[in-house]
């Protein structure tokens, strides 16, 4: 048995993943929005894992979600920095209130 | 407290510490950096959590190439890396970080109410390969997920090759 409570790692995992919203909500950078949902992603890993750890430690279900968590975030990580790099290219900007042709 | 306490309070403290760094960063090259702190920390907490290949995943994939695929975007644009003064939120950040600071308020709240009340099982794992066992997961019981995700990777790769490509 770990000396670590649950609670522990889910209120650490809860502060991240607020701290990453905070990020996705405010930047005005469209790589900082990119990035706070990274930090989102990571917090509910750290849930999955903390989770199998201590309730399902006989299966491996957890660590195999947080596996195919990483795996969408690498494929949206990519995806979503080849659509920065064209915006800059076509608009010459990343600042996202600048990006509003579908407002219209 | 035990020394395994210590590592985690520390290990927290340095993530949540880096994570506050990044998003208040006033350069987004700045903000890149902390985050590899943020994704350290959490490298840190799967290895308590007696999962070491995904902490290990977590340094090859996260700080690896995701951190370095961002810092890559992030000087090949002029834009983002402060060469054009501006502010560093949008208009609508207070509410933002209303918004973010209640959800942890509730998050918090309830855990702490909730207490030490889970069904937690007692034993620790009995194996240690876990690497051994994932693969063969992923071969056996989860072979369609890992199909799926195979297939998620290749489609982003020519997905993101197709948008950046010069017309």
């Amino acid at each position: 048995m770990s000396s670590i409570p649950l609670n522990w790692y889910l209120i650490v995992a809860a502060l991240l993943f607020c701290i990453g919203l905070f990020g996705a909500l405010s930047r005005r950078s469209a790589i900082g929005i990119l990035m706070g949902i990274e930090l989102m992603l990571n917090a509910v890993n750290i849930n999955l894992v903390a989770f199998w750890r201590y309730v399902e430690v006989d299966g491996l279900a957890g660590q195999m979600f947080a596996i195919v968590v990483i795996t969408v975030a690498a494929a949206e990580a990519a995806v979503a920095l080849a659509l920065v790099r064209a915006l800059y290219r076509s608009r010459d900007t990343v600042t996202v209130e600048e990006i509003d042709l579908l407002k219209w | 407290m035990t020394l395994e306490q210590g590592i985690f309070i520390l290990a927290s403290l340095l993530m949540l510490g880096s994570a506050l760094a990044m998003v208040t960063a006033r350069s987004m090259f700045v903000a890149a950096l902390w985050m590899i702190g943020t994704f350290a920390g959490v490298a840190v907490l799967f290895i308590l959590l007696n999962a070491g290949f995904l902490g290990i995943v977590q340094i090859l994939i996260y700080i690896g190439a995701i951190a370095v695929l961002i810092l890559f975007a992030i000087m090949l644009t002029p834009d983002v890396m402060g060469l054009k003064p501006g502010p560093r939120y949008t208009g609508q950040w207070p509410l933002a970080a209303v918004m973010a600071s209640t959800l942890a308020a509730v998050i918090v709240l309830l855990l702490v109410r909730a207490g030490n009340d889970w069904h937690i099982a007692d034993a620790a794992p009995n194996v240690t390969d876990f690497a051994v066992q994932l693969g063969e997961a992923f071969m056996t019981t989860y072979l369609l997920p890992f199909e799926v995700a195979s297939g998620v990777l290749l489609v982003a790769l020519i997905g993101a090759l197709v948008i950046v490509r010069d017309e």
